[in-house]
Order: structure tokens, then sequence, then C-alpha cells
């Protein structure tokens, strides 16, 4: 399996992180992909722009380990994550996973159970900028953590 | 030593990024009592509310894990990625 973790301010392109997965090997037949977006507001109204936190180091081996996990379960070809830190505005990518495989059953899987993981497990907290400059942690969802119960 | 570090809310709530603490092995609970000892009631309250994570060499960590010195010890709120 190869791995691909990155963890950076800059955004990405789609097409391209697309592409490496597909020239990764001969038998790739599926690729899945998820692709997280910053919303352009929460519950209180509008966002101005959000903060990325993250503990470098922990990020990219608790990121790695979690596809490692996943690779053991399915039989993955190339996976690649990509996770921004740091500004990020509305309507901005936050966070690209990308699995391939040779049949879709296994790449659709893997690539839920990578985002599940990384969701509750990979040091990253986000505070949200509001319309007036006033900014708050987000807090982490119990929903998120029970999503794991199902592997 | 041991490398103490703290992020986001927390972080924020302790004023305190970074720090130091003269101990050559503990356990993390007797890390957490050292590091409330020196930061007062309100390191107290933050350091013990329930949901706090702590990682030692950037690995998940429960409170009876020994830490020596040279270590670096993390302590931080539920995580909120993706």
């Amino acid at each position: 399996m190869k791995v691909s973790v990155s963890v950076q301010e800059k955004d990405f392109d789609l097409a391209i992180l697309s592409r490496v997965l597909r020239a990764s090997a001969n038998d790739v037949g599926a690729i899945a992909s998820f692709v997280g977006c910053m919303r352009g507001s929460n519950a209180n109204g509008s966002l101005r722009e959000m903060f990325l936190e993250h503990y470098p180091g922990m990020t990219e081996r608790s990121i790695r380990e979690i596809v490692e996990a996943a690779g053991e379960r399915w039989p993955i070809v190339a996976c690649s994550v990509v996770h921004r830190v740091g500004w990020i505005r509305p309507g901005e990518h936050i966070v690209f996973v990308g699995v391939a495989s040779s049949h879709r059953g296994e790449a659709f899987q893997a690539c839920e159970y990578i985002m599940d993981y990384l969701k509750s497990r990979a040091p990253f907290w986000k505070k949200e900028v509001n319309e007036d400059g006033s900014g708050e942690w987000v807090d982490a969802r119990d929903s998120d953590r029970e999503a794991l119960a199902r592997w | 030593m041991i490398k103490v570090l703290f992020f986001a809310k927390l972080r924020e709530a302790l004023d305190c990024d970074q720090c130091s603490i003269a101990l050559e092995s503990a356990s993390v609970a007797e890390l957490r009592t050292k590091l409330i000892e020196q930061g007062g009631e309100r390191w107290a309250r933050e350091l013990t509310a329930k949901n706090v994570l702590c990682a030692v060499n950037q690995r998940l960590a429960k409170d009876d894990q020994q830490v020596t010195s040279g270590d670096e010890v993390a302590f931080y709120p539920p995580v909120t990625g993706g």
C-alpha cells in the first residue's frame, strides 16, 4: 500500500490528488474519496474564517496509523490524506481522503473508516471566527465518537 | 526535565503553551498533580476536567502511564479535525 499523508497550510488540487492515486498502480479499479469543506455558518450565524490548530508530529503519525489499520482490514492499493491547518475561509477545502483499490466496496469502506477515525483521534482543533471577530473553539461531537462503534 | 505542552482551548485557558517540570520519573497523574501545585486553582479546574486528553511522546496515554525525564507530554481537549 502506498501511503501519502500531508498536513499543510496550502489548499490542495483535487485533480492532481486523484491523478496520483490513479497512477499509483496498474490494478486500480476504484477510487473513493471524501472532501471536507468549511461551511459559511454555524448555529450562531455567519462565519468569517476558521483557525485549525494541530500537534505537529503527532498529527502525521496518528493519521498514518489510522491508514495502516485500514490497510490491514481492506486490500488498499494506495491512500492519500491531506489535512489543512492554519487559517481557512468558508468554501475552502479542509481535508481530503482518497483510497484506491481494485474494487469499489473496499474503497468506500476504507475511506469512511479513515475519516471516522481521523475525526475522533487525530490531534486537530478548530476555532471558528464569527463576522464580528469573536472566536470560539468547536466542541467535539458525541456523534463523531459514536461513529467508531460500527467499526 | 519533562516537557509539557498544552493545545487549543486548554492552552488559552491556562495562558501557557508549554512548560518544563523537574521530575525524574512520575505517572501522568503525578505529573498533573505537580502542574496543579505550581499553577493553582485555575490549573486544577482545567487539568482535572474529565474530557482532557493526554499524550506521552505523541501517543495517547492514561493516568497510570509512567513518564521519565526527557519525555514530551501533552494535555489537550477532545479533537475536532476533519
